[in-house]
């Protein structure tokens, strides 16, 4: 109970931030996946302060609450840099810090294209009760999720990660497929997995009056995903595999709200899945680190 | 447990910095109305547009909400870099500026969706079309060519 606190005070931290800068109105525009990622970046110099929550039920176990924060922040218009603390509470059992995450994303081409390439680089520290479930790998399966947090916090888990994105935009709506390769950094073999992903704004002219219910603030999709093997026996043999829907309110005050129920499609999988989050977009933090050490002009 | 400690020693030092900044950014406003950026590669930028591009009408031309429309998405996404009158800052050019305004609505429209990525500038081809159409709209009512020769922004 006292590491749930300490986790619900550092979602409380990290969003206190949000309110505390109190920036100009500037309405992001923000994908609605929770898994997939599409092409576009964080603008340059913006910070946004994600906070997810994944609801995952557990056929012979306790079902679970996973949650992480991320820092975006745009350090070029080609670059996006992201640090990531997760957590999470198992029903009847514990809560816990999981680890960190450092993940990078860089645009490959200066131009839009039909399809549009984007390399993933992710460096992960965490043990092995983490259980966000933010990608599907390898062999990760429910029956994995079975063990106690005080058993599983005991593997210590290196892991590079590393994505192909490409993703294209056509008449509105945005195609996203995701290459994931991750390796343990002991001595593991690399895991393989995928993500797909397709989205579409419900309008696509903006309105003419400022509004937080209008059609184009709301962007639906449907992303699936799931897990490749590994070196030695890759396919789809002993892999979990999930479909979402999604929806993405852009709110005009800067605030993006996500939600998306996942359904397991195979018996590998957790049955359900409920994942919602909340983010907010700091326009021009970087101009305003740069002014706080440079002094005023 | 200490990485528990860790963690919200982090969040906490996020929190102290952001109140100092969000302090900075309060009594620093006038540090943004510094001389605006006059930025030849990126008004060049037009000029690389393809000719397809460049020929390209604005399908809401005769639109009579595109303007208002465009007004409220540059307020959102673009006054941010290019101040809330588009006369440009420290961080983005000018958007009176001649080149601009006598820049055919392809070739706006081809610059937004493509955007600089070298010169900060990103692709803004997330907006959908309609909406980058109604955002060129918006910059062409901001104002005739100045006079030839004579930008509004000086060159540094």
């Amino acid at each position: 109970m006292a590491s749930f606190c300490r986790l619900v005070l550092l979602g409380f931290f990290s969003f206190s931030l949000s309110w505390v800068f109190s920036p100009p109105p500037a309405l992001a525009q923000e994908r609605p996946y929770f898994v997939a990622y599409d092409h576009y970046l964080e603008e340059p110099g913006n910070l946004e302060i994600e906070y997810f929550s994944t609801y995952g039920t557990q056929r012979g176990g306790n079902n679970f609450l996973a949650f992480w924060t991320e820092f975006e922040y745009g350090a070029t218009a080609w670059w996006t840099t992201e640090f990531y603390l997760d957590g999470q509470t198992t029903f009847h059992d514990s809560a816990l810090f999981t680890g960190f995450r450092w993940e990078n994303r860089l645009r490959l081409l200066e131009r839009e294209h039909f399809v549009n390439p984007v390399l993933y680089v992710e460096y992960e520290n965490k043990n092995g009760a983490d259980k966000i479930l933010k990608e599907g790998e390898g062999h990760d399966l429910e029956s994995g999720f079975l063990v106690s947090n005080a058993e599983a916090r005991k593997e210590h888990i290196h892991e590079v990660e590393l994505k192909l994105i490409l993703s294209s935009t056509f008449k509105g709506w945005n195609f996203t497929e995701n290459t994931l390769a991750a390796k343990n950094l002991s001595n593991s073999p690399w895991e393989f997995g995928y993500a797909l992903g397709a989205s579409r704004p419900l309008a696509l002219k903006a309105s003419a009056k400022r509004c937080s219910f209008c059609p184009q603030n709301f962007i639906g999709g449907v992303e699936m995903y799931g897990g490749l093997g590994d070196r030695h026996n890759f396919g789809l043999h002993d892999t979990a595999h999930y479909l979402a829907p999604v929806l993405a309110w852009n709110l005009p005050s800067g605030w993006t709200l996500r939600i998306s129920p996942g359904f397991g499609l195979n018996d590998n999988s957790h049955r359900f899945l409920m994942r919602w989050g909340v983010s907010r977009e700091i326009s021009g933090f970087g101009s305003m680190v740069s002014r706080l050490f440079r002094g005023h002009q | 447990m200490k990485a528990v400690a860790a963690a919200l020693a982090v969040s906490i030092s996020f929190l102290a910095a952001s109140v100092v900044l969000a302090q900075s950014r309060s009594s620093g406003k006038s540090a943004v109305s510094a001389t605006p950026k006059y930025d030849p590669v990126i008004y060049a930028e037009l000029q690389k547009a393809p000719e397809k591009a460049r020929n390209r009408t604005n399908p809401l031309q005769n639109d009579p909400d595109a303007v208002a429309a465009g007004a409220i998405l540059f307020a959102q996404h673009c006054a941010e870099c290019h101040s809330n009158s588009a006369e440009g800052s420290p961080k983005a050019p000018s958007l009176l500026v001649r080149e601009v305004q006598t820049a055919t609505p392809g070739a706006l429209f081809w610059l937004l969706t493509n955007g600089v990525v070298r010169k900060k500038m990103p692709v803004w081809s997330k907006l959908p079309e309609p909406q980058r159409w109604q955002l060129v709209r918006y910059i062409k009512s901001l104002g005739g060519p100045a006079p030839a020769g004579d930008s509004p922004v000086p060159k540094p």
